[in-house]
């Protein structure tokens, strides 16, 4: 299965293993980042939504339950 | 319906995210055949013996390094032109795919170079045009981080990325404007005379297929992540001032 690759033999391999790593740390970086910048956006969006909320009472449920 | 319409970044984010799984399963469908049946399968030339083998790397990402600029100068033009700020976070999202590829390019081009001319270095006209290829996406990337505001980032990179086309182009076509250089004409051509033998041609146009998927991949992918992170900005200047 392995080509016999005669006396090039560490020229290919180490082209190949050094392309193929780059290519794995872009690919690498481009994830962690993406998913970095995602988590934080979900947070600050929450972040806001809760701001936003008009404020009602305190806790609708306590009072529902000193009624009763 | 216009390509303007994706200048919207909802719109690029409601498309993008249908698109992406399609074209990481077609970039796992081209680039590992592409590699495998190189280096696997295709025999040993004449003149380099089983050396011919890094073309199916060294010849897409030279292909590449090029063309990102190319794909970066016409979105620079189109912030420039148009202010779609979809457009200039395409060309900084494509900078360092641009970047990898031509130190790709490089090394393979050295490690090649050293057994067979003798040399993992010349100052060879394409050679020498490669390496100021990759100090210009070095800079590129550099002043999108050194500007504060996204929109004078913006403004500069794309000057930087006219001025660099130049070395994009010359990259090109170095070898026709000087000869006399070591590096041997382009591998691809349309005149079937002149371009590698059909033993190589097919897994090389595959990886190169390959390659060219990969990159439209990783800059949508990137693409998205630069829409998310200028919103998180504009989030967290509006938290500040409130």
């Amino acid at each position: 299965m392995m080509p016999d690759l005669g006396k090039y033999e560490t020229v290919i391999l180490s082209s190949y293993g050094a392309s193929l790593l780059l290519i794995a740390l872009l690919i690498l970086a481009s994830w962690i980042r993406a998913r970095r910048v995602q988590r934080e956006l979900s947070r600050m969006e929450e972040h806001r939504r809760h701001a936003k909320r008009p404020s009602g009472p305190p806790d609708a449920g306590a009072g529902a339950k000193e009624d009763s | 319906m216009s390509i303007w319409e994706y200048a919207n970044p909802k719109k690029f984010m409601e498309t993008t995210a249908r698109l992406m799984p399609w074209l990481v399963a077609l970039t796992a469908v081209t680039l590992i055949p592409g590699l495998v049946w190189g280096y696997f399968f295709s025999p040993e030339a004449e003149n380099f013996g089983t050396s011919v083998k890094i073309i199916y790397l060294h010849v897409p990402s030279a292909f590449i390094a090029i063309n990102a600029w190319i794909m970066m100068l016409v979105a620079s033009l189109i912030w420039l032109v148009r202010r779609h700020h979809v457009s200039v976070l395409a060309a900084k999202a494509a900078a360092p795919i641009g970047l990898t590829m031509t130190l790709i390019a490089l090394i393979t081009g050295a490690i090649w170079g050293q057994p067979m001319w003798g040399t993992w270095w010349a100052w060879d006209p394409r050679l020498t045009s490669f390496l100021v290829l990759f100090i210009f996406y070095l800079g590129y990337m550099a002043l999108w981080e050194a500007i504060e505001n996204p929109d004078t980032a913006a403004d500069l990179t794309s000057i930087l990325c006219i001025v660099g086309s130049v070395f994009a182009l010359l990259s090109r076509y170095a070898t026709l404007f000087w000869p006399q250089g070591l590096h041997q004409d382009a591998s691809l051509s349309l005149d079937k005379a002149e371009h590698v033998a059909d033993v190589y041609h097919r897994p090389l146009v595959l990886s190169i297929i390959g390659f060219v998927l990969l990159f439209i991949t990783l800059v949508l992918y990137r693409t998205r992540t630069e829409v998310r992170a200028r919103r998180l900005k504009a989030l967290q200047a509006r938290e500040r001032m409130a």
